[in-house]
């Protein structure tokens, strides 16, 4: 028998601090572990250790928690956890268990022979957009200070980088939603372009429902009748590969139907014109033909968003689905122009968001552990930038090492001349998430030294030479920057078990072993403290945060230059944060996928996520309530294509593309294209979907194409 | 890295004849793939306009788009990619030995590669008193000797008594880009008579030598001067019921004209058509303000201050504007005089060279490969593209385009592909149709081995996406033919908690079951606060908050305890 949940109807809004009750129970209010709606959710420790989650009132959330966001606490449970430093000579032979100086002198002293022969950048990082800010911030200046290195890149460069890539070029800045997430029920028409939110994200569908009851139009694009899709007043079921196309109709067909806000257009955008000539070859039949969307739908699509445009408002919103692929840029971009053409951003309940994906993936992207950035979202190659920062750390700027090179192109070298020698892994575990998994799998063994900091033997973490244990969640504090950009607290209401240590005190040893003792913190608020200082005057200015005010406010929106500014809940109502304050539309135009079906592999492959679990499944793999719901990958098939490969229900398919295989469960379903397979991207050893994915990048982001490669499936005999 | 023609240090120049649609494509193309610029590239237009997408001069007829939106390529770009544009200069000659182009003006231009996009003209009926002065009262006259199938096809068709390419049931006319087919669907190639029209043809739309109030829609000019006659037109009549003329007609009648289409065939877009679905097309169009007229054709125009038609029955229409969409022929002149291989087109190889002169390429609507001519736009890009692999030193080769005619008017949902008028005699072929009259509605689809050999689809679809990439892609058809005409033909899941399996998860944000909510109910659990209490399902996203009131409502009707007196019996 479950134990009681209380309903969320029910939940009375509660105070925020951390409190200690008479009766032993200690209580926190603080976060969900997982994605970037950031839920608030009320910890309660009972006297004997236990830790359970109770909902609770958060603007994003209001009270509502998915499945995973319930059975959260089970990531505390000791069977789960590494708890000591773990080492080995040979990869060949298993790890030994040993204290924290031998791991961490081990590790210090092997960083130093790898930069002796090979050079400072030899030594490379790769985070995590799950990562606090404070964590993602230590650790880029981990690189640029201790280790003079400038390969460090981390796994949102596969989540955020291509909507980051295209909102900065667009506007100046890149937060992912340049409103508040209650401003959803208040609008009059929201476009979802690959995002699957009632299953990656469920309670944000609260917002979206909020919407719907007011008569608002929900219109969903994606190859696959998701459950989301279900939830549409329209459906456009693109081919895998095709957003940009359609993007591109929708734009033509918003011309021709007359809904361009032109005043809008003229007064607060730059490049229109330019736009305009690359969609006017992209007439609605033509795109029906690239895309399957027929023609009568985009135009319905746009007369929707249009009507809705000049009267509550409308949102245009992009998710990985159209985001993750070799031109996931230009695509993200082709929906700005879009709601850049009706007018959209800057308006009230309007815009142009991103939905991000991991924990920290907003605030993960900011602080400097991207392979060109600076704390503040700072560019890395601007020499003001570099002076401004390297005044916080004590250094000279000119030690400060260049732009280094992106997630997968860091993998890709791994092991070679003039690749990576040494890595340090935090909170990624990229042996599952990369593309081209096996190759990544080759390079990760091809190192001279893999270090990896996780709380649990993850894939990555089985192959390294040194594991360290840390903290979790639950057991740190720090600040976490939702999908909204809106700062928060993650608190801790536990500690961590014992022999575990924070990625903070992790970073920390470390530098000291490697000759810097100080600018090392390991107090979260120490570290925020100069994470402001060095973001102050960026585009991302945390200047006027404080952990005090996030208490007081329910979190705070950056930018925030001072401690009196309110904070920026809403960007670009009056200017946007370019040079002039226009935004930009950039000119893009369609192009295939990278690699198209064929006779070889007549069946695309997209991948995507289920409800239970999460990212590379490291954490709800182990929670058994999701790993009983959700124990297998499955391969999403309709009946004919099952039935052209004598497939049924259950049965194992391997998925057989140019990079490798991967095998999962058919799963016969009736809401995917019949020329299309999906498989979820959550599990390990063979039935990881990226080993079979394909690893061509976006000329500009440097995202990977993990939404569409080539496949033919074969079935495996049981 | 391919290696370009020009590469090695020898500069290669390249001049283009046409800057419309293919011409303009071609040389973006070109530089996409030649990112050194190292090939020299000039671009001949002979329309005075820089290049403009044609497929959109039905927009801006209908008033969608202006003038000015339907440019194709920026002066600025040619300027930066150091391209030489000439418009408004006709190239007169090929002197191929000498590998030099002669333009109207006077201008040599030598070339180590000419590519031939010339496009096509559209065809002037020899009706008296439309191409004033240069018409064949005679020609226009053959039309009593008509069949019982096509009784005036002939009169107004002298498509199919011509020459034009309709001979081989090529699709040039049925583009919006080129041309509505006005044409029999079973002549043959015939000598050409239509030199007589030769200097008409020439000229730009607006100095055709047309008569006062006649006018052909094929060019900007053309669109400029109907637009610019609008305010004194209350009637216009369209002469050509295929698919760039109504496009007009409906672009005319959306701007508050008295349209009628004329069209001397049984039914509307003949060649792409069944007879059902051209009925059901002239529905939608009358129901929209266009009036269609079919099997007659047009004998003679009277102009002057009572304008009119005079139709081959006899019929008098008054028309204070005629346009003209009786179809295109490719313009193949130049080639020809060359010397160079002509047949319906400029005869081209899988390379789009001609086999006469390595140095020749021509691709669009002027080029046949494989004996087909294509006059839409799809195919002329896909030429383009391979085109400028094959310059740049790629070892593409163009295999033929599958041709999608795609009518685009506002209101007039219309797809036709591949083979359309198999019909139940034929025994190789499986039909299937959906028509649904009232909502002006047929859709059919023939099924070859399996495959989606050819489709119609009149009236708003969800499929049409589908039905045009199961062509595209010579795909398998569903096995449900149903799935053909209509999305998700697998109905959402029942409303009735009773019907509901067990399984069905009813708090997906949960993964709460129905079974898992009714074993809650068992236990005690009585109020949506309760069952969420114990199984989660509602604290999520809350949209399934309606039907766990649903089951609990039924779960609470059906129980004997719950109303003793109702079971009683």
């Amino acid at each position: 028998m479950r134990s009681n949940f209380p309903v969320r109807n029910t939940t009375e809004p509660m105070g925020k601090r951390p409190r200690h009750t008479v009766a032993g129970m200690t209580t926190a209010d603080t976060h969900c572990p997982y994605c970037a709606l950031q839920c608030g959710m009320r910890l309660n420790r009972d006297g004997r250790g236990e830790v359970a989650v109770a909902p609770r009132q958060f603007p994003t959330n209001q009270g509502g928690l998915c499945q995973k966001g319930w059975t959260a606490t089970e990531l505390l449970r000791p069977a789960n956890r590494l708890t000591t430093p773990l080492l080995r000579g040979d990869r060949a032979v298993p790890f030994r268990t040993v204290g924290w100086d031998v791991a961490l002198d081990a590790v210090a002293d092997r960083i130093k022979r790898v930069q002796a022969e090979h050079g400072p950048d030899a030594v490379g990082i790769l985070g995590g957009g799950g990562l606090t800010n404070e964590k993602a911030y230590l650790l880029g200046k981990f690189a640029r200070v201790a280790l003079r290195t400038r390969s460090i890149d981390y796994n949102g460069r596969f989540c955020m980088s291509s909507a980051a890539a295209a909102g900065n070029r667009a506007f100046g800045v890149d937060r992912g939603l340049p409103f508040p997430l209650t401003d959803m029920a208040g609008t009059g028409a929201i476009l979802l372009a690959g995002g699957n939110l009632a299953e990656t994200m469920p309670p944000i569908m609260q917002h979206v429902v909020a919407m719907r009851e007011r008569g608002g139009a929900f219109i969903v694009v994606d190859p696959r009748r998701t459950p989301t899709a279900a939830q549409a007043t329209l459906h456009l079921q693109a081919a895998p590969g095709t957003d940009l196309a359609l993007a591109l109709g929708l734009l033509h067909a918003a011309v021709t139907e007359g809904l361009v806000d032109d005043r809008y257009v003229a007064t607060r955008t730059h490049g229109f014109e330019n736009a305009w000539r690359m969609a006017a070859g992209w007439w609605p039949e033509r795109v029906e033909r690239v895309t399957g969307v027929p023609a009568s739908q985009q135009r319905a699509a746009v007369r929707l968003l249009g009507a809705a445009a000049r009267d509550r408002g409308a949102m245009i919103l992009t998710g990985r689905g159209a985001e993750q692929h070799a031109k996931g840029t230009d695509t993200a971009t082709a929906f700005i122009n879009l709601a850049l053409a009706l007018g959209l951003p800057g308006r009230p309940a309007s815009g142009y968001g991103c939905i991000t994906g991991q924990g920290n993936g907003q605030g993960g992207r900011e602080h400097g552990q991207k392979a060109d950035q600076l704390p503040g979202y700072r560019r890395i190659d601007d020499p003001g930038a570099r002076s401004h920062v390297a005044v916080v750390w004590g250094v000279d700027p000119a030690t400060l090492p260049g732009p280094g090179p992106s997630a997968y192109e860091l993998l890709d070298r791994l092991g070679t001349d003039g690749g990576v020698r040494a890595l340090l892994v935090h909170g990624t575990n990229a042996a599952v998430s990369a593309p081209r998994a096996g190759h990544v799998r080759e390079r990760l063994a091809a190192l001279d030294l893999l270090v990896v900091s996780d709380v649990v033997l993850s894939e990555t973490a089985a192959m390294a030479d040194v594991v360290l244990p840390v903290a979790q969640w639950a057991e740190e504090d720090g600040t976490m920057t939702n999908l909204e950009g809106r700062v928060i607290r993650r608190r801790a209401v536990t500690s961590p078990p014992p022999g575990v240590r924070t990625d903070l005190e992790v970073l920390a040893g470390l530098a000291a072993r490697l000759g810097h003792d100080d600018g090392f913190a390991t107090e979260p608020r120490t570290v925020f403290e100069e994470l402001r200082r060095a973001s102050a005057g960026g585009p991302a200015d945390y200047a006027g945060i404080t952990y005090e005010r996030i208490d007081a406010e329910d979190g705070v929106f950056w930018p925030c230059p001072d401690e009196e500014h309110p904070g920026t809940p809403r960007l670009f109502a009056d200017r946007f944060e370019t040079p002039d304050g226009r935004a930009r539309l950039v000119a893009v135009d369609h192009r295939p996928a990278a690699e198209e079906i064929d006779g070889g592999y007549p069946v695309y492959l997209t991948t995507g996520r289920v409800l239970q679990h999460y990212q590379s499944g490291a954490q709800t793999r182990r929670i058994k309530e999701l790993s009983d719901a959700v124990p297998a990958a499955v391969v999403e098939m309709s009946p004919d294509l099952a039935a052209d490969h004598e497939l049924a229900e259950g049965d194992h398919v391997r998925l057989v593309s140019r990079r490798g295989t991967a095998v999962g469960r058919v799963r016969v379903s009736t809401t995917i294209r019949p020329d299309t397979v999906f498989m979820p991207f959550h599990w390990g050893e063979e039935a990881s979907a990226n080993l079979v994915t394909n690893p061509a990048l976006d000329p500009v982001s440097r995202m990977p194409e993990f939404k569409i490669c080539a496949v033919r499936l074969e079935r495996v005999a049981s | 890295m391919r290696r370009a023609i020009g590469a090695g240090g020898v500069v290669i120049r390249i001049v283009v004849i046409g800057n419309g649609m293919a011409g303009t494509r071609l040389v973006q193309e070109l530089r996409r793939h030649d990112p050194g610029r190292d090939l020299r590239i000039t671009v001949v237009g002979a329309e005075v306009d820089a290049g403009y997408n044609r497929v959109l001069l039905s927009q801006v007829l209908a008033g969608a788009l202006d003038v000015d939106e339907i440019g194709l390529t920026a002066p600025s770009w040619y300027t930066a990619e150091n391209v030489t544009l000439l418009t408004g200069r006709a190239a007169t000659w090929i002197d191929r030995d000498g590998r030099l182009v002669g333009l109207a003006d006077g201008t040599v231009l030598p070339y180590d590669v000419l590519v031939l996009a010339t496009g096509s003209r559209p065809w002037i009926p020899p009706i008296p008193g439309v191409a004033a002065g240069a018409h064949d009262p005679a020609g226009a006259t053959t039309g009593p000797a008509s069949t019982a199938n096509a009784p005036a096809a002939l009169q107004c068709t002298p498509l199919g008594s011509a020459g034009v390419e309709r001979g081989e049931g090529a699709e040039s006319s049925e583009g919006a880009e080129s041309g509505a087919g006005v044409g029999g669907s079973t002549g043959r190639d015939r000598a050409d008579e239509s030199a007589s029209f030769r200097c008409a043809l020439q000229s730009d739309g607006d100095v055709l030598g047309l008569a006062p109030g006649v006018t052909a829609f094929r060019t900007l000019a053309d669109c400029r001067t109907i637009i610019e006659r609008l305010a004194s037109v209350r009637r216009a009549v369209v002469l050509g019921g295929g698919l760039l003329g109504l496009e007009a007609a409906r672009g005319l009648a959306g701007r508050g004209i008295d349209v009628e289409i004329v069209h001397p065939v049984d039914w509307l877009m003949e060649r792409q058509l069944d007879a059902e679905a051209g009925r059901v097309l002239a529905r939608t169009l009358r129901d929209l303000g266009v009036r269609t007229r079919l099997g007659v054709g047009a004998a003679e125009y009277v102009p002057g201050p009572d304008r009119t038609l005079v139709l081959s029955d006899g019929t008098r229409l008054p028309a204070d504007l005629v346009v003209l969409s009786c179809g295109v022929r490719p313009d193949t002149e130049l080639a020809a005089a060359a010397g160079l291989p002509v047949e319906r087109g400029i005869v081209v190889d899988d390379r789009l060279r001609s086999p006469a002169d390595p140095a020749v390429y021509a691709i669009g609507e002027c080029a046949q490969h494989a004996g087909e001519v294509y006059g839409l736009v799809a195919p002329a890009w896909e030429q383009a593209a391979v085109l400028a692999r094959v310059l740049t030193g790629g070892d593409d080769r163009y295999q033929g385009s599958r041709v999608v005619t795609r009518l685009k008017a506002a209101d007039v949902d219309l797809a036709a592909m591949g083979d359309t008028h198999a019909d139940d005699e034929d025994d190789s072929a499986e039909i299937v149709r959906f028509h649904d009259p009232s909502r002006g509605s047929y859709q059919k689809v023939v099924i070859r081995d399996g495959r989606l050999a050819g489709a119609i689809v009149v009236g708003e679809s969800t499929t049409v996406g589908t039905i045009t990439q199961l062509f595209d892609r010579a795909t398998p058809v569903p096995r449900d033919r149903r799935a053909l005409f209509f999305a998700g033909a697998a109905a959402d899941s029942t409303d009735d908690p009773s019907r509901l399996p067990d399984r069905v998860t009813i708090c997906r944000c949960n993964g709460v079951t129905k079974g898992a909510i009714a074993s809650a109910w068992q236990q005690g659990a009585r109020s949506v606060a309760e069952i969420a209490d114990r199984t989660r399902a509602t604290t999520g996203c809350g949209s399934c908050r309606q039907s766990v009131e649903g089951i609990v409502d039924w779960l609470t009707a059906a129980d004997p305890t719950a109303h003793p007196e109702e079971v009683a019996v």
